[in-house]
């Protein structure tokens, strides 16, 4: 098993007609995720490299091909409205790669999408794959390896990091999340720690946080309650000034809330073990399993 | 994106929210005319930059009349608080103040809402409320399908005030205050003091309002209120360059794709016992352009005595990385050593373009780093 994507999912890519929606589709389509239609309002009729049906709305996409995930390429500009049409034509799992989206145009979006049962994985962020079975976004497919650790995070590239690391020890993965960067995302921790807990596959999580808000002190209380499966965790940003926004919309320290050494704190009063530096997670996890 | 207290002001005023007069100065000779034309009697000359403790800095000073405000300009134009230089004051009247209340509304994180934030005890760090005296301060999550209704206003006016006119004109405050943050697309909006007058009167005397970067593109008005002047010129250019880069004190100048990789890399710097220069990341897209930017800015710091590059394709290409490196060391001369790491999306491609330029990469972070590290401290000997 795996947790939110595997062999089922039936991918919808909206702007699968753009420069990043086009390159990524192909790379999912060549990692084997079952892309069966893409969306651009205009180019309904179409078809994405001979292939791949192109519908008007997401609407028109779920009643034609059942699409059950969609993942969003659209520049921010309308990537909230892309959210909504998700939601609205039913999609029961949304993963927002697009960067950018105003704070509160999230706050408009989020009880929408709670309201109709959806997920949302982002905005801002990598996407999830299900090393073997199913890759939803822009994670490197050939970096993974198909295994049991489940990998959740709020960065891009350093879970690539944490991800090379972990494969060339041959350790692999059932499914990586990228959560996303923002300060307002549908999918946390929590919810991910949750799913890794209940996936008979996963036998150990790593959880990559980094400075900002609170969400890493949350997990720690929940793994203390709820989670029974060893959890390593890193937080970034242990040298970050206060007051400044390091890249991340959301990764910044407020007065003095959003410490990485609060948020290392509160992982290790949970029992979580501690990376000081991203190559500790293969000798962390190697110590639990 | 800050905005200064008088682009607040202006802001505020402009939706109806009283606020006292007052107007900005360049020059001292400006203060003057303006302190005369509001009436030549006492006024406060208010140092315009991004930073808190202005008080204390020397930034705020009270005239008693139209000459003292000349000479109170002359001692704040050009002087430092934390770091930056004032270029503007505030020439506002000396109000009579009866009390002070804290009005703010940040879009919190954990309800993932906008929350208002009242409090009657004004005029101090709203933070230093919180951990002293949380029971003197009311939060209200509103519902943003809703808007922030007149019952729950009026409610949060009486924590504030007994009189029943005085709590009105509080709520009216605070349904304007709501507006602002989705009219201007705020992060933060703050009217700190909220004050009465002896006459009654509710007033806002100091605002503070954040925007949420996200919201400039569609909304050019409020990002024309940016002031440059304000910010390190180093992080002006970055920013027009697409690059996020922020100034730090050390000596490892760092170079990385990617917010968190960014973050991890100067942590991993200190953690081998060096300091980083600063954070930079030259995000998720392939561009040479990029890189000779990044190299530029990086190396206009003289304290930076080597430059470590941390690159883990994905979408950013290991080769166009490669090539903006080659492309800047044809601009201009790097006076100091470079480590690269580079990994990931044609890696091959881009070792192979570094070896013909005579550099060479690593693969491994830890060891770039190490080097890096190894390289500052020599130097520094």
């Amino acid at each position: 098993m795996s947790v939110f994507i595997d062999q089922s999912t039936r991918l919808l890519v909206q702007g699968i007609t753009g420069r990043d929606g086009s390159f990524h589709a192909k790379q999912m389509i060549a990692y084997g995720t079952k892309i069966v239609a893409g969306v651009t309002p205009g180019k309904g009729g179409q078809r994405f490299e001979g292939v791949v049906p192109i519908f008007h709305t997401v609407a028109a996409a779920v009643a034609e091909t059942q699409a059950n995930t969609s993942v969003i390429y659209v520049p921010a500009a309308v990537a909230v409205s892309a959210i909504f049409e998700a939601a609205d034509a039913g999609i029961g799992l949304i993963v927002c790669i697009t960067e950018g989206i105003p704070v509160l145009d999230m706050t408009r979006v989020l009880p929408f999408v709670n309201e109709r049962g959806a997920r949302l994985v982002g905005p801002n962020c990598p996407g999830l794959i299900s090393p073997g079975k199913s890759k939803v976004g822009i994670i490197p497919g050939n970096i993974c390896k198909p295994g049991n650790i489940g990998i959740v995070s709020r960065s891009g590239t350093l879970t690539y990091e944490i991800i090379h690391q972990l494969s060339t020890h041959g350790i692999g993965q059932s499914t990586c999340v990228g959560i996303g960067g923002d300060p307002l995302i549908g999918t946390n921790f929590i919810h991910c720690l949750s799913a890794f807990q209940g996936d008979p596959e996963t036998v150990a999580i790593v959880l990559i946080g980094e400075i900002g808000g609170t969400d890493e002190q949350q997990a720690a209380e929940f793994v203390q309650r709820s989670v029974t499966k060893p959890v390593v965790g890193f937080i970034a940003g242990q040298t970050a000034p206060p007051g400044r926004r390091m890249g991340h919309a959301g990764a910044i320290i407020s007065g003095s809330s959003g410490t990485a050494a609060e948020k290392i704190a509160a992982l290790e009063r949970a029992g979580i073990g501690i990376m000081k530096r991203p190559a500790d997670v293969v000798p962390l996890l190697k110590e639990r399993l | 994106m800050n905005l200064h207290e008088y682009q607040a002001r202006d802001i505020l005023r402009r939706h109806g929210i009283p606020v006292p007069p007052g107007e900005v100065a360049t020059t001292s000779a400006e203060a003057r005319a303006i302190a005369a034309r509001l009436g030549g009697g006492r006024v406060v000359v208010k140092a315009q930059v991004h930073a808190g403790g202005r008080g204390k800095a020397g930034g705020v000073k009270l005239a008693k009349n139209a000459a003292e405000a000349d000479a109170d300009a002359k001692a704040i134009l050009g002087m430092t608080i934390k770091g930056l230089t004032v270029h503007k004051v505030l020439i506002a009247p000396a109000a009579e103040i009866a009390s002070e209340s804290y009005l703010g509304i940040i879009v919190d994180r954990a309800s993932q809402r906008p929350v208002l934030m009242v409090s009657p005890a004004g005029g101090i760090d709203i933070e230093a409320v919180a951990a002293k005296t949380p029971e003197r301060i009311r939060r209200l999550a509103v519902d943003p399908r809703y808007g922030l209704l007149p019952h729950q206003a009026l409610g949060l006016g009486f924590f504030l005030y007994q009189d029943v006119a005085q709590a009105r004109a509080a709520a009216d405050i605070m349904q304007k205050l709501y507006t602002v943050v989705y009219a201007v697309g705020a992060s933060l909006a703050e009217i700190n003091p909220l004050v009465t007058t002896p006459d009654g009167t509710v007033q806002a005397l100091d605002a503070k309002i954040a925007i949420d970067d996200n919201e400039l593109e569609r909304r050019p008005e409020i990002a024309a209120l940016r002031d440059v002047s304000a910010e390190a010129p180093e992080e002006v250019a970055a920013r027009e360059a697409g690059l996020t880069f922020i100034k730090l004190d050390g000596d490892v100048g760092c170079c990385v794709n990617g917010a968190g990789l960014a973050m991890a890399t100067m942590d991993l710097v200190k953690y081998y016992g060096g300091e980083p220069a600063n954070f930079l990341d030259i995000g998720g897209s392939s561009n040479p352009q990029k890189v000779v930017s990044a190299l530029r800015i990086i190396t206009a710091d003289p304290r930076v005595k080597v430059i470590l590059f941390n690159i883990f394709g994905g979408i950013t290409r290991g080769d166009d990385v490669a090539n903006g490196i080659v492309q800047a060391t044809r601009e201009f001369t790097l006076k100091v050593p470079m480590v690269i790491r580079l990994t990931g999306t044609n890696e091959r491609e881009a070792m192979e373009i570094l070896k013909k330029a005579g550099f060479s990469a690593l693969t491994d972070m830890d060891e770039a780093v190490k080097q890096a590290v190894a390289i500052a401290k020599r130097k520094a000997a």
